[in-house]
């Protein structure tokens, strides 16, 4: 009798393989269009530079002008824009996941507002001046808010925090600090230029050196988010379906929100707030790779990437020969477009 | 015994549901558990398959305390569908029956032979095998159902508990979801314990009726020795006639009133 279960009466032959091709087809345009936003990031800006002497400064740079402008301005930058544009695509795409709510953006946990805070307490209080000293503040308040916003939302009931609960604790740590950081700023005329630039939210003007501080973080984030991927599907059936299925609900949700958290916190402490990429990727992404998080997590991550950088080049190309800041081009081109999405059809049903 | 509940005592919160049951589910069986409304039938069902931490007494599944076992191996004992589940937007059937395999994978493993065989039987088994392309939402509420039934039956699970798989459900769609129950005990001899609000439809495909009111089981055993005139009175408050099923020749009731329209 059992065995009428390994029989399978004409299984639909190879409907897995053929949507496992397209799936790695999709990966592989989008690998080609973060090519692309890499190349046009390192030709463009102040100065345009050929293709040629882009390649040149790449392989084998001699010195010149433009192998310098490349190496020291240019590939920081780029990477940089690729690490928080990958960090606030897949965070976004987690944080929905997890809330199954279509509007959640990673800065609902409070990572935002607590990497403003503690970069402008630094500041006051213990005058740091440079952004490689505040950048370190910026990722401890991003992890201790999180982690407060974690431990407030499971205050309220047994088996781990629920979306709604830790919302409710997002928003309420988010404005205390906001508050907070309101009040500081207006005492101290230096935090307030540092924070009303990182307020903005740029990739500009950050050394090779923040980009390898940064590494780390993006890196392990992106792991454990790929690792929490099979649970979140399972978790996106509904809680009791997933523990049904064995899953641990709560360790699940634990995992997602140690990546979000050094994810967007990573961004946020060196790129400041840079709204809309993690709250629109997953909404593009989505339907190319359906409801599977083993794949929107990666088309979300290539495609915050790509989003990132051809809004920075835009930045650089429109205020010629000024720049405008990512942040700025984010969001006058994010709103539009998030209001576009909206009236389209109702948002989707997570 | 395959399951079951010893002492258990179920709340939520400070609210005590169940208070000290005792339950026991035999290899081969399909148990229908019915009962009015917030007697504690669906709590019962979420604490024998785990979902709902007991404040009291233990659960036993083939004799071990099943609190203790890792969810994981459970799981492959063990299905369960709960009520009214909701899946994410634009999943297609296969998506569906194929997250069945989960207590079967790992991160680094994840799909097998013996997934794909499995999810195919799945689908065959429930009749799904042409609808796998499509999105869950495009269904009917009987072909959704099916849907959901075959993740559970892709598990892999000898046990299913399920959660009143019919409701919501017109008449031939609980139908047609009470006869795949009936083939799965039939053909793959698995073991069911649904909860089940229809009596005559829980007479008809159940060996086994659990009545209960209160918490706490009235009476136990075979339909037509369960589903009598005085328990329905003492269960449901409800004054009835019990005649043959002419079509199956199980209990059939036939309601008059109900006793008192004094709450209780």
């Amino acid at each position: 009798m059992i065995n009428a279960l390994s029989v399978p009466r004409a299984a639909p032959p190879g409907t897995v393989r053929r949507i496992h091709r397209r799936r790695l087809l999709v990966l592989g345009g989008l690998l080609a269009l973060l090519a692309s936003a890499v190349t046009l990031s390192l030709a463009f800006g102040a100065k345009p530079i050929p293709p040629a002497d882009v390649w040149h400064a790449l392989i084998g740079p001699t010195g010149t002008e433009n192998d310098i402008i490349v190496r020291s301005l240019r590939i920081p930058r780029t990477a940089i824009g690729v690490m928080a544009g990958i960090a606030l695509g897949v965070a976004g795409a987690l944080m929905q996941g997890h809330t199954r709510n279509p509007l959640a953006d990673p800065g609902l946990l409070g990572v935002t507002q607590g990497a403003a805070f503690a970069m402008v307490l630094s500041i006051v209080v213990l005058g740091v001046g440079s952004p490689y000293g505040y950048i370190w503040f910026g990722l401890a308040g991003a992890l201790v808010a999180s982690a407060g916003v974690f431990a407030l939302g499971m205050a309220g009931g047994r088996g781990g925090p629920t979306p709604v609960t830790l919302a409710l604790a997002g928003t309420a740590v988010s404005a205390f600090l906001y508050g907070l950081t309101s009040a500081l700023v207006l005492l101290d005329e230096q935090a307030m230029d540092t924070f009303r630039f990182w307020q903005l939210g740029s990739i500009a003007a950050r050394g090779a050196d923040v980009a390898w501080q940064v590494l780390p973080f993006v890196a392990v984030g992106l792991i454990v988010a790929l690792v929490n991927a099979p649970g979140l599907n399972a978790l996106s059936l509904g809680e009791d379906v997933a523990r049904a299925l064995g899953q641990n609900v709560a360790l699940t949700r634990a995992v997602g929100i140690a990546a979000i958290t050094l994810l967007s916190g990573a961004s946020v402490a060196v790129c400041g707030a840079l709204a809309f990429v993690g709250l629109i990727v997953p909404h593009l992404t989505r339907p190319l790779s359906g409801p599977d998080h083993r794949w929107l997590l990666p088309y979300s991550g290539l495609a915050g990437a790509s989003a990132l950088l051809l809004a920075d080049v835009i930045g650089r190309v429109v205020a010629h020969p000024g720049e405008l800041e990512v942040g700025v081009v984010l969001a006058l081109a994010g709103a539009p477009f998030f209001i576009a999405l909206v009236r389209r059809r109702r948002p989707v049903r997570l | 015994m395959r399951l079951q509940a010893v002492d258990l005592k179920l709340g939520y919160g400070d609210r005590v549901v169940v208070d000290g049951l005792d339950l026991g589910i035999e290899a081969g069986t399909v148990t229908a558990v019915i009962g009015p409304n917030g007697c504690g039938k669906s709590t019962l069902l979420r604490a024998m398959g785990r979902l709902l931490k007991p404040s009291g007494g233990e659960v036993l599944l083939d004799g071990k305390r099943i609190d203790r076992m890792p969810s994981r191996e459970v799981a492959r004992i063990l299905g369960v569908l709960p009520q009214s589940p909701s899946a994410p937007e634009g999943l297609t059937v296969a998506d569906l029956v194929s997250r069945g395999r989960h207590p079967h994978q790992t991160w680094y493993r994840q799909w097998s032979s013996d997934d794909e065989s499995a999810v195919g039987a799945a689908l065959a088994m429930t009749g799904l095998l042409d609808l796998g392309d499509r999105p869950l939402d495009e269904l009917s509420g009987g072909q959704r159902q099916r849907a959901w039934i075959s993740m559970a039956l892709a598990q892999g699970t000898d046990l299913l508990l399920l959660d009143e798989p019919t409701t919501f459900l017109d008449l031939a769609h609980q139908i047609e979801v009470l006869e795949l129950v009936r083939r799965l005990h039939g053909e793959l001899g698995r073991t069911v314990v649904m909860v089940l609000h229809d009596l005559n439809l829980a007479a008809r495909y159940a060996d086994r009726l659990v009545a209960m009111r209160d918490g706490r089981v009235v009476a136990a055993g075979p339909p037509s020795e369960v589903l009598t005139e005085a328990l329905l009175a003492e269960v449901f408050e409800l004054d009835a006639k019990i005649i043959e099923d002419p079509v199956a020749g199980t209990p059939l009731v036939v309601p008059i009133a109900t006793r008192s329209h004094a709450p209780r």
